[in-house]
Order: C-alpha cells, then sequence, then structure tokens
C-alpha cells in the first residue's frame, strides 16, 4: 500500500508538471492581457513619454514575461517550488495571502453543502431503492431529475426572487449585513452565516440530485444480487438486510466517489460564489481570471491541479480500505 | 398466421396501462392482507393433514403480476415433504421449481410475485401448522433460516463479499439464539465449519469469500443452512455451478449432514442423476404443474407420464450406444396465456382422445405414484384437478 501510494504520488507529480506547462502555455498567449491593458493605459496618459510598445515591452521585463514560453515557466516552475508564488497583478498583495483570506469561506461553503447533501441524498436515494417504481421511488427520481438538469444561475436567480424580493428574508448578494460593524462577534458570525445560506442551498439543490440518483442504482443492484436474498433466507430482519448487509456493499461506490471529491471542497464553488459575490476561492480566480492576473491564475490552477489528483488518489486507496476484494499493488 | 403472431406478443399501450393498473390493485390488496395478519395468530395458523409430514403444499398458485399479463409460475401444486425425506423436484429450466421453494421461503420478488391462492403449511411441532402463504413477515423472519434453510445454486455469489466468513456463520446463529454468548456463537461456527469438512477453520473463519473456490463456498452456504438444526433443508441445484467431483462430494455431505441432523431435504434439479443418487421422493414439474410424483423407485423404473418417459430417454446412459439422443420436441409454452388443456398435450407423442379436453386431473396409479395423464383414466383412481386461481376476483 505504501509502495503503491509512493509511485501514484510520483505519477501526479509528473502530471502536475505537463499540465501547468499547459496552462502557463495558454495563460501567456491570451490576447490583450493585463500587460497589454497596462500599457495601453499608461501610453494614452497625457505627457506618457512613450508609446505603447514602449510601455509594452518595459512592463513585460518589468512583470518577467519576456522570457519566452519554455523558459518562462522554468523560472515560474522553480519559484513556485521555493515557494515564491509573485504578487498577485489584480490584487496587487501576495498571492498566497489573498488565497489565504478567500479559501476557508469556500470551504466552509463546501463543507456545510457536502454534509447536507449527504444527509439528504443518500437515504433518499436508498428509501427510493427500497421501493423500486413505487410513488416515492417516481417522486423522488423527479425531483433528481429537475435538480440535475437546473443551472446553477437560474436556482440562483429563482432563491433570491423568492427569499430575497418577495420574503425579504435574506439579502441578495454579500457575505455581510449593513450593520455588520455594529454588531457583537457573534452577532457577526450569525451574520455572515446567515449570508450563506442561500449560497449553500444553491450548491445542495444542485448536487443531490446526481447522488442522489448514483445511491439509487448502486443500490438496486446490491438488492438484486444473490447476497441479499442469502441475509434473507438467514432470517435476517428487513432493517437489517438494507441497512447492513445491502448497504456496506452500496457504501464501496458511494465512499470512493465521496472520498474522490473531498479535495474539492477547497475548490470553491465559481458560479454560485459570483452570483452570491461571496468573497471565496471560485470568485476570485474568476474575477483573476478576467483581469488576465497570471500569478493567481497559475497559482490557482495548480491548487486546483493537485488538489484533483489528490482526489483520485484518496479514491483508489478508499477502494482498497472498504472492498476486501481489492488490493492494491 | 403472422398477424396472430404479432398480436401475442404485442401489447397496445392501453393494454399495458390496464394491466399495470390491475397488478398494482392486486398486488397492493394482497400485501395489506398479509400486513394485516400480524394482528390475529389465527389467520395464519392451521393444522397439517398428516403429522408426519414436514411442509405440506396443497394447491399452491404463485402468480407473477407482470408488465405482460399474469404468468401463473406455479399453478395448483400439491405435495408433501415427509420428515427424514429427500425429496427431489425436477422438470426443465422455467417449470416453477425455484419458484415453488421461494414460495416456501417466501423469498419472491415481491410485490410483483404471489402466493394467490392455496396452502403451504408448515409443521409446528406442536399439532399446529404455519400456512406460509398468509404468515406476516416477523414471524417468518424466525423461521428462515432457523426452521427451513435454503442452499442456493450459485456459491460464488451467495455470500456477502463485504463480510468475512465467521460473521457470516455467526450471524445466523446469533439471529436465531440471541441467549448464546459470542464465545459459544464462535465454537459453534467452527464446529460447523469442520462439519462441512473445512480443514482449516480458524483461518477460513477470518477470510473473505472471494478467498476460497466454489466447492468451499458452497461448503460454507451449507454451513450457514445447517447452523440452526433446521427441519428442512432446501436445496436449489446446490451443485450446478460445481464440476462433477465437488458435486459428488457436496450432494455426499449433505446426505450425510441430513441424516446427523434428522433434517429432509428438497432437493430442486434438472439433473437426473442426482436425484436418482439422493432422492426418496420424486415430484416432476412442467409448466407450473406437477406431471407426476412417487417414489424414486416408481419415477426411475416405471415412468408414467409422456413427460417424465421423455425425460429418462434423453438422459445419456454409460455404456449404451446410440446414434442421436432423443430430444423432447417443441419446447415451453409461453407462460402468460395457459390453455386450458394438458399443458404437454402439443410436445406429446402419445395423444389420446381424451387429452383435447380440460387440464386433466391427477390419477392415483398405485400407493405412492401419482400422475396427470389421460392414459392412466381407466386404471388410475382419479383424484383431484389442480385448481387455477382466477385473479379477476381476487380484487
Amino acid at each position: 500500500m505504501f509502495k503503491y501510494t509512493l509511485r501514484r504520488i510520483l505519477y501526479s507529480v509528473l502530471i502536475l508538471f505537463f499540465v501547468m506547462f499547459l496552462v502557463y502555455l495558454l495563460m501567456s498567449n491570451m490576447p490583450s492581457g493585463y500587460i497589454e491593458q497596462k500599457a495601453r493605459e499608461l501610453a494614452s496618459r497625457p505627457g506618457a513619454g512613450k508609446s505603447y510598445s514602449e510601455w509594452l515591452e518595459d512592463l513585460n521585463a518589468q512583470y518577467g514575461m519576456d522570457k519566452g514560453v519554455i523558459r518562462g515557466y522554468f523560472v515560474w516552475l522553480s519559484n513556485a517550488i521555493t515557494g515564491k508564488w509573485g504578487d498577485s497583478w489584480a490584487w496587487t498583495k501576495p498571492v498566497t495571502q489573498e488565497f489565504h483570506e478567500t479559501v476557508w469561506f469556500s470551504f466552509i461553503l463546501g463543507l456545510v453543502s457536502f454534509i447536507f447533501e449527504i444527509i439528504i441524498a443518500i437515504p433518499l436515494g436508498i428509501t427510493a431503492a427500497k421501493k423500486q417504481y413505487s410513488f416515492t421511488d417516481y417522486f423522488t427520481s423527479v425531483i433528481s431529475m429537475v435538480c440535475i438538469s437546473m443551472p446553477t444561475f437560474f436556482i440562483a436567480t429563482i432563491l433570491k426572487y423568492v427569499f430575497s424580493v418577495k420574503l425579504g428574508w435574506f439579502d441578495l448578494s454579500g457575505m455581510q449585513g449593513r450593520n455588520y460593524m455594529n454588531l457583537s462577534r457573534t452577532g457577526q458570525i450569525l451574520d455572515v452565516a446567515k449570508h450563506f445560506i442561500l449560497p449553500c442551498i444553491t450548491i445542495i439543490i444542485i448536487s443531490i440530485g446526481g447522488l442522489m440518483r448514483y445511491t439509487r442504482t448502486n443500490m438496486l443492484e446490491v438488492l438484486n444480487a444473490d447476497y441479499i436474498r442469502t441475509a434473507r433466507a438467514k432470517g435476517v430482519p428487513e432493517k437489517k438486510v438494507i441497512n447492513y448487509h445491502a448497504f456496506r456493499n452500496t457504501l464501496i461506490p458511494l465512499v470512493t466517489t465521496l472520498g474522490g471529491s473531498l479535495p474539492g471542497l477547497f475548490a470553491g464553488a465559481l458560479i454560485t460564489e459570483t452570483l452570491f459575490s461571496i468573497r471565496g476561492i471560485g470568485y476570485a480566480s474568476y474575477s483573476s481570471m478576467t483581469q488576465a492576473d497570471i500569478p493567481f491564475t497559475m497559482f490557482y490552477l495548480t491548487f486546483i491541479s493537485i488538489l484533483t489528483l489528490l482526489g483520485n488518489l484518496i479514491s483508489d486507496l478508499l477502494y482498497a480500505v472498504v472492498d476486501p476484494r481489492v488490493r492494491l499493488s | 398466421m403472422a398477424e396472430e403472431k404479432k398480436k401475442s406478443s404485442y401489447i397496445s399501450g392501453r393494454e399495458s396501462l390496464k394491466i399495470t393498473r390491475f397488478n398494482r390493485k392486486v398486488t397492493k390488496k394482497l400485501e395489506e392482507e398479509r400486513a394485516n395478519a400480524i394482528k390475529d395468530p389465527k389467520l395464519y395458523t392451521t393444522k397439517m393433514k398428516d403429522e408426519n409430514n414436514v411442509v405440506e403444499f396443497d394447491n399452491v398458485c404463485t402468480y407473477f403480476f407482470t408488465d405482460v399479463g399474469t404468468v401463473k409460475s406455479v399453478d395448483g401444486v400439491n405435495f408433501s415433504i415427509p420428515k427424514h425425506a429427500t425429496v427431489g423436484v425436477v422438470g426443465e429450466s422455467g417449470c416453477g421449481k425455484s419458484v415453488t421453494s421461494l414460495s416456501l421461503m417466501q423469498l419472491l420478488a415481491r410485490p410483483s410475485g404471489q402466493v394467490v391462492g392455496g396452502q403451504i403449511r408448515l409443521n409446528q411441532g406442536d399439532g399446529t401448522a404455519l400456512d406460509i402463504a398468509k404468515t406476516p413477515n416477523s414471524v417468518l423472519e424466525k423461521i428462515r433460516g432457523a426452521k427451513i434453510s435454503m442452499i442456493f445454486q450459485e456459491p460464488m455469489t451467495a455470500l456477502n463479499p463485504v463480510f468475512k466468513i465467521g460473521q457470516q456463520v455467526d450471524e445466523v446463529l446469533q439471529i436465531h439464539n440471541p441467549e448464546m454468548s459470542p464465545e459459544d456463537v464462535k465454537a459453534h461456527t467452527l464446529h460447523m465449519l469442520e462439519l462441512v469438512g473445512i480443514a482449516n477453520k480458524e483461518g477460513v473463519y477470518e477470510m473473505y469469500p472471494h478467498e476460497l473456490s466454489g466447492g468451499m463456498r458452497q461448503r460454507i452456504c451449507i454451513a450457514i443452512a445447517l447452523a440452526c438444526s433446521p427441519s428442512l433443508i432446501i436445496a436449489d441445484e446446490p451443485t450446478t455451478a460445481l464440476d462433477v467431483t465437488i458435486q459428488a462430494q457436496i450432494l455426499e455431505l449433505l446426505q450425510s449432514l441430513k441424516d446427523k441432523m434428522n433434517a429432509s431435504i428438497m432437493l430442486i434439479t434438472h439433473d437426473l442423476g442426482v436425484v436418482a443418487g439422493m432422492a426418496d421422493y420424486v415430484v416432476v414439474m412442467y409448466s407450473g404443474r406437477i406431471v407426476e410424483k412417487g417414489t424414486a423407485d416408481d419415477i426411475f423404473h416405471h415412468p408414467a407420464h409422456p413427460y417424465t418417459i421423455g425425460l429418462m430417454k434423453s438422459k445419456p446412459v454409460v455404456g449404451k450406444k446410440v446414434d442421436k439422443l432423443y430430444n423432447i420436441p417443441g419446447s415451453v409454452p409461453n407462460p402468460v396465456d395457459m390453455p386450458n388443456y394438458c399443458y404437454f398435450r402439443d410436445r406429446c407423442e402419445m395423444q389420446c382422445d381424451k387429452c383435447k379436453g380440460q387440464y386433466p386431473p391427477e390419477f392415483k396409479i398405485s400407493d405412492t405414484h401419482v400422475v396427470s395423464c389421460y392414459r392412466y383414466f381407466e386404471e388410475g383412481e382419479q383424484l383431484g384437478y389442480p385448481q387455477s386461481v382466477d385473479v379477476s376476483k381476487l380484487i
């Protein structure tokens, strides 16, 4: 197991190297990037002294973008390995500081939604499978299909319309109420929590559909297995058949997929955060990308790549943990 | 002709909707009836006809309410399993052997599969009997595994892959003997493993099913089935998935354990050789009905029904040279719309005039030998007709 993990990590490093190179290639070839814009701005200032192309050359040298793609990539890589991620162009502060300020909001948003998603979707999926083709089954299937099909911005807009505009329970967007500064410490936390409710609901609604269907399908497959019939023939009470014998087997695919998505909790929810103006990592990365902020985007994409690779590794390792038939070597 | 054929397999949307609605109504009603039985044990207790039987099947009808219509998988089956005897149930695929056994265990795929008529009486040993078809699930759970247990066809998939062997055998003991301490349970499990011929019992106790071979797994299944010393063991094609050497070992083991535990065996198989070697009584089924039953000697040496005779002829015999192995012409009829005449008529080579009439009753041609064929109309004593259930009257 240890050897396997080590080998997988080495592979992951290799994959990461090439992924980041591709990202760097794309970023440095973006038409009208941050530097071009800056150069245009400076050149059009009264008394600029230098023309656009002169400014561009200057700025490229200043920002270290004049080394060509390959050399530039290795310079970036050697800096990144030593922990020097540079300063964000758009936020004008160190990349890691901006990351640290935003990621925890995303994490809390992700974690809360993740927990609720599991609590809601898995029992519903099991109930639907237990009573296949019943009203409950059709009802949950329709609900999950609706949840899967609706785009995030649509759900968010409906929620905003109902709960913010019509009922006035929550603010339309943002993370703090208007008198945030006058509140006590706990009051401030509660205020932020209240602003997180609608984004959380949005994420939960989009994600439960898939998990519910996944649970149902796997549960149905297990319930039709011979060993479930054996368990019943042994006289095991029906409840225990479902919750112990069948669920333990359904858990195998569930744990591996959910375990694999654990690192994703840090990735942020780009669309939801943007729609609700939550200053999370998704929102930050989105604004960085629109402003062609290469250092921050590179950092964020590296981070996402690592999370994805880590997620795959975790799900493979979990397979061996929950399924005795799987041995890693 | 072509049109007629199309009609039989094609169902219009309206028809399908009608069937679905009807099925839902019927199954709901039957399920409710069973759920209500829990209030009053009188609703599901009866008396055995003969105290020497473990189980009596009395005109059992098990139907499946499918989307294309009602399939009468088992339709008026009558036979009994005496104490300490082995009863072999034979017939080709799809004739209702397994469904009969699953009806007894009440492990049918509910709600579509239902026992709609007749009685399955299980001897309680105290003068009363349970009518299995009407017994609520909570009572049945105490019977399954303890009084009746079952060994399935596929040992490769019959054990739960994520639990250790020990756990799986322990479980059946714990459920039916909650007073046993964990140490006793383990000791008994190890004893059972030894009994079914597993040499390395301590090691196997800690193993997962995938670490064992097919024969070993079937032994484990037998250990699970016998752990609570049941009075009846249903073996549903226990050796079909195993190779011949292991097959012989498993059958021998089953026979010896049966004698040790004083149990009865209901052996379901389509292997006539297996039945000949093990069974005391044989029941031959065809299309959901019993066509012939009797002692093993009756069936093997004096087969009476053309179907049984055909089966015997289609069995290769060692040392006998034939150019071509006999086979019964045709195949099993469509189970959705069964005709009301002998189901075997269209395949039968010994038809007589009476065969044009309704489904034949049972004829008793000796003390132990009963056959459903008009060829014995003259000599046999006529018993009852198998009774179908009119499903439209169930609502």
